[in-house]
């Protein structure tokens, strides 16, 4: 069972969480401006990585809030979380692929 | 007395308490202290258990968990039974009663030994190669056979009448292991005031040094050192000594399963403790200090009862007082079997010869053995034994330079003992994903760098003389409370008087000179694996371990190969001649050794299994004899049956009071949430698909909410309680998913909304007062509200009292009848429900139930969420497109409605079926198709989602989900079922009153 660090109440175990996803894929302000592919993308398409992968968790039995995770998705190992909106922190193992 | 074998004196049974206990019916004696297999030994019982597959004798092999051969069942009864106990961890009471497993009739005479005749048939993959075909014979024949001649302990029938609790804890530091190193590691973490747990398999704590007789450990005997250091580790606040508890796995960010074994070794447990404790324990950094396990050597023969391990042997005497046999013949390929065999001397057990594999064996053991008059045979081995039931002789043979043997002599003895050395038990360090590092010099894995916040210590990573291994204890005690942020452990050293038994040993297939397929050496005593089936495998082209394992099922029994792996690499790197590490090694995975299905279960068994929702209405419905059914966590009633009815008659009689006087139902299961904020209209409108900025306060609107992939996710009822707070109705399993996706939407998608979400599903109960009557049964009751027609239309809600209870009172109908739905707050559910009821009376009131609910809906052609759809509708399939606002720019889920195969024509649309036949009910599920008689596989044009009997109507009726359905309507299709097609006729999805004329009433 994962330990995973809520930003806002500190380390919990996982069974108080619930999974939300890859993080960082926002809802596009105006969705009938895109094309079916575009919006297929958004709706579908995941980046999977192997490796450290940003994902959306909730604290759904504590403080009920969406924050997000960078999680190693070979080891498990979680490398840090931060608040919902706040942008992905930059790692120094971050290759050119994580630069945008 | 407690069996001939018992020596005189020492050990650590207690020898003041006699333990009566039976095997197999016959009743024996031990000592409290002894484990079933010292308390057997004692009593000269050597033979416990038939193999797997070949039903041989099988005997005591090991002192501890390890143990592949002496399985028993223990228990008074089925409901006390547990199968597959390893005998060497049973500690004995009184009345204890054990059974041996695998055998039939008896353990002396086993009809399954039939298979020994048919052993060459019985090679590695048999199953693969000789059950294949005919494909029937499986189910009928094979299958049944396999299944009563192999497999280990039965499975007992009653149910557990032991209970179970389960723990989470969490420490600074976890020590696994309690043998030198671990303790060592325990004093010195401890002493830095960090929170300290120790585990430990066994009943006593102590490890090897329990076997210790001459070790002298800081001026003490090793026994007095031992208990020393465990009375100042439970005098410190800190620690948490845990003997009988198994870390069995090792899961992520250093998270441990125990299993604590509290009431199996009394004979009258407390009946407040449960039988076991599981305990998840996170730790802070853990301390891997789980020893070593001695290696069997292969030889012809080498599984007889009498066969044993040498340090095993050791443990018996030394520590339980037990003498395995009267004359033991040794055979190893280390030191440490001559320290076994001096103190088996000691403890007057006559030692035949000491066989070592090795050519030129010396140094001090050798040489104590020696002086002590012990036939010391260099460069020898075992080429057989013979004995059926337990072993009578040896055959020794001198091992040439040349690798051959040379003539061989038999002795007799009632012992053999064996030692290949020692395996470090890196199980744990393995689950935790660290990588295995192979050692060419010890021929084991070790540990290698560390994933988890852990580190290994002691034998488990490859050291073995006593002196070290404490300082590694303490090292590494000290090292893990530092990295769990505290100072001041001690690392100090131990003065230790001890002789090192160095670390030879040997892997793989000792050289015997038979003919290789003319014996037979157990590599997997568990799983009856022999050499021969390894070398098969190999020959059949199976080069991978992992493929070795499977094919040959070595490494695959409830032991996991504790004793056999390392061999069975032994043996596949000498048969392909490439060095071990590239043999690979097979992935160790939780458990340790077995464990109880109960620990996992805990208290969820029963009514505990799943949390139960309960309305406050459900106690009268129970006293109304209600018939209830699950939905989601809820118990709904079902129906009310009155005397002799089944439940057509009740779901006849409760639809027919509906619709011809009132009806009250219990909708308290929906779900509610309470929409609160200056932003909360536009929320509505982002997440509903319906238009919500006209909608008055004071009236209710019927919304339909997608996903954002366009298809249905839940519907229901809204009242606009005020311009900023809406209250929402979803279906009953549905609230949580709603309530999560706008929290979602809220969070991160447009966090500069001002509004609140609220869940409210407890917070009232829900009648539903239904039927022309309703109006007439709840206007005495109301004040402050006028239900008049004109001032109260369909769909709209009120705030007022009801028996002088605050309510919402909506108008709303899902009977399709003139309706109210009576929302008061939750603890006054009952009394309201009661006041109804009385007041109803005079009108016929009828309670009734979702059966009824469900029906009456069909007949209106309301769909059910996860009823009428399934996640691939779209509101247009379910013909609700009225519900989408179609002037709002953006809704979840409206850009994937455009998409071209979300408007495409032959979607399956809702449409209504009427059996050809109005008799006919059809089955809900049920296919449809264009033509019956076209040959399987047929094409389907959709599905029945609802089916009922229509009361009101006289006939059945059914909603369906159609390709192309509306413009099917007026077309017959087919349904065909195992008695024959059944032709229906599609029409529009509503019965009953389609202008809604009765619900204006
Ligand atoms: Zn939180």
């Amino acid at each position: 069972m994962l330990l995973i660090t809520c930003p806002h109440c500190g380390p919990r175990a996982e069974l108080e969480f619930s999974y939300g996803g890859e993080a960082h894929i926002a809802r596009p302000i105006d969705p009938t401006g895109l094309d079916d592919e575009a919006w297929a993308t958004f709706l579908y398409k995941r980046s999977n990585p192997k490796g450290v992968h940003a994902e959306r968790w909730r604290h759904l039995h504590g403080c009920g809030r969406f924050f997000n995770v960078l999680r190693d998705t070979i080891s498990d190992t979680i490398v840090t979380t931060y608040p919902a909106g706040q942008p992905r922190p930059a790692l120094p193992s971050d290759g050119k692929e994580n630069a945008r | 007395m407690s069996g001939r074998f018992r020596t005189p004196s020492g050990g650590r049974v207690d020898r003041r308490r006699t333990i009566r206990f039976t095997f197999d019916g016959k009743s024996y004696q031990g000592f409290e202290g002894d484990t079933l297999a010292s308390a057997l030994l004692a009593n000269g019982v050597h033979l416990v258990g038939r193999s797997f597959k070949y039903h041989r004798p099988r005997g005591i092999v090991t002192a501890g968990s390890d143990e592949p051969n002496a399985l028993v069942g223990v228990g008074v009864d089925d409901a006390h039974y547990t199968p597959n106990l390893r005998a060497t961890q049973v500690e004995i009471y009184d009345g204890l009663v054990a059974e041996s497993q695998n055998r039939w009739p008896s353990l002396n005479f086993d009809v399954g030994a039939v298979n020994e005749v048919f052993a060459p048939f019985l090679s590695a993959g048999f199953y693969y190669k000789t059950f294949m075909w005919p494909r029937a014979a499986w189910a009928k024949l094979y299958e049944p056979l396999i299944r009563r001649a192999a497999g280990l302990g039965r499975a007992p029938e009653q149910p557990d009448a032991d209970r179970y609790t389960q723990v989470y804890a969490h420490c600074d530091v976890l020590i696994v292991g309690a043998g030198p190193a671990g303790l060592a590691a325990a004093l010195a973490t401890s002493a830095s005031g960090a929170k300290v747990f120790v585990c430990d398999e066994q009943a006593e704590m102590g490890g090897s040094l329990l076997a210790e007789k001459t070790a002298v450990i800081d001026g003490l005997l090793a026994a007095d050192w031992t208990a020393k250091a465990l009375a100042d580790l439970a005098a410190r606040t800190n620690v948490t000594l845990m003997p009988r508890t198994t870390a069995f796995g090792w899961y992520p960010h250093n998270f441990l399963g125990l299993c604590e074994r509290i009431t199996d070794h009394v004979a009258k447990a407390d009946p407040k403790l449960p039988r076991e404790r599981l305990w998840q324990v996170r730790a802070k950094e853990v301390v891997l200090a789980t020893g070593a396990l001695e290696r069997p050597l292969v030889f012809p023969d080498n599984d007889r009862p009498g066969i044993m391990m040498a340090e095993a042997a050791r443990i018996y005497a030394n520590r339980f007082g037990v003498k395995p046999g009267d004359k033991a013949l040794i055979f190893t390929a280390c030191d440490s079997a001559y320290r076994a065999a001096l103190d088996l001397k000691a403890a007057g057990v006559a030692i035949a010869a000491i066989a070592d594999l090795r050519a030129a064996p010396g140094g001090l053991w050798v040489d104590r053995a020696r002086a002590a008059g012990i036939d010391v045979r260099a460069a020898t081995v075992v080429t057989g034994t013979s004995g059926r039931l337990r072993i009578d002789s040896v055959s020794l043979a001198k091992l040439g330079p040349d690798g051959r043997t040379g003539a061989s002599e038999t002795i007799a003895c009632d012992l053999l003992l064996m030692s290949g050395g020692f395996t470090p038990s890196v199980h744990l360090f393995s689950q935790s994903r660290g990588k295995l590092v192979y050692d060419e010099a010890l021929q084991a894995y070790l540990p290698g760098a560390s994933v988890e916040r852990e580190r290994s210590v002691g034998a488990c990573r490859g050291i073995s003389d006593l002196d070290t291994v404490l300082n590694d204890g303490a090292a590494g005690g000290s090292g893990a409370a530092q990295a769990a942020g505290f100072a001041g452990a001690l690392g100090g050293t131990f003065a230790v008087h001890t002789d090192s038994v160095g670390t030879d040993g040997f892997i793989g297939v000792t050289p015997h000179g038979g003919h290789p397929s003319k014996t037979r050496a157990w590599i997997d005593f568990q799983n009856d694996v022999t050499a021969k089936d390894v070398k098969l495998a190999i020959r059949e082209g199976f080069r991978s371990i992992e493929h070795v394992k499977r094919y040959t099922t070595t490494g695959m029994a409830t032991d996991q190969g504790k004793t056999s792996n390392m061999n069975a690499l032994g043996l596949v790197s000498e048969t392909l001649q490439i060095p071990v590490p590239q043999v690979g090694l097979t992935t160790f995975r939780p458990p340790y050794t077995p464990t109880t299905f109960g620990i996992f279960a805990g208290q969820s068994r029963g009514d505990l299994f799943d949390p139960l929702r309960q309305t406050p209405i459900h106690d009268w419905a129970v006293a109304q004899g209600a018939v209830f059914e699950d939905v989601s966590l809820w118990k709904r009633a079902h129906y009310f049956p009155r005397a002799g009815e089944d439940m057509h008659a009740a779901v006849a009689r409760e639809c027919k009071a509906t619709r011809q006087a009132v009806g009250i139902f219990d909708a308290t299961t929906l779900g509610k949430i309470e929409v609160v904020g200056k932003d909360a209209a536009e929320l509505m409108n982002r997440m509903y698909t319906n238009a919500w900025t006209k909608l008055e306060p004071g009236r209710l609107r019927y919304g339909v909410m997608l996903r954002e992939d366009g298809f249905v996710m839940d519907d229901g009822v809204v009242g606009r309680m005020a311009p900023d707070r809406f209250h929402i109705t979803t279906t009953t399993g549905g609230a949580p998913r709603v309530l999560a996706m706008m929290e979602d939407y809220i969070q991160t998608e447009w966090p500069d909304l001002d509004v609140w979400l609220t869940s409210t599903t407890e917070e009232w109960a829900v009648i539903a007062v239904q039927g022309p009557l309703a109006r007439k049964v709840l206007e005495p009751l109301v004040e402050d509200i006028d239900l008049s027609r004109e001032a109260m239309p369909h769909m709209s809600v009120r705030e007022g009292k009801i028996c002088g209870v605050p309510t919402r009172l909506f108008r709303v109908s899902f009977t399709g009848e003139l309706g109210f739905e009576v929302n008061v707050p939750a603890g006054y559910g009952r009394a309201v429900w009661e006041a109804i009821f009385a007041a109803g009376k005079p009108y016929g009131i009828t309670p009734y139930g979702t059966e009824t609910m469900h029906v009456l809906r069909a007949e209106k052609g309301f769909i059910i969420v996860g009823q009428e759809t399934d996640g691939t509708v779209t509101p247009d399939d379910a013909g609700l497109s009225w519900a989408i606002g179609k002037a709002k720019k953006d809704f979840v889920g409206k850009r994937s409605l455009a998409r071209p195969a979300m408007t495409a024509s032959d979607r399956k649309q809702l449409v209504g079926l009427l059996t050809v036949n109005p008799k006919t009910v059809l089955e809900e599920g049920a296919q449809i198709v264009a033509d019956p008689a076209q040959p399987i596989p047929m094409t389907m044009l959709g599905h029945v989602t609802s089916s009922y009997w229509s009361t009101t109507l006289d006939r059945s009726i059914a909603l369906a989900l159609v390709r192309g359905g509306r413009a099917r309507i007026g077309e017959r299709l087919s349904v065909p079922m195992p008695d024959g097609p059944i032709t229906v006729e599609l029409v529009e999805p509503i019965f009953y009153d389609p202008k809604g004329a009765r619900l204006d009433a």
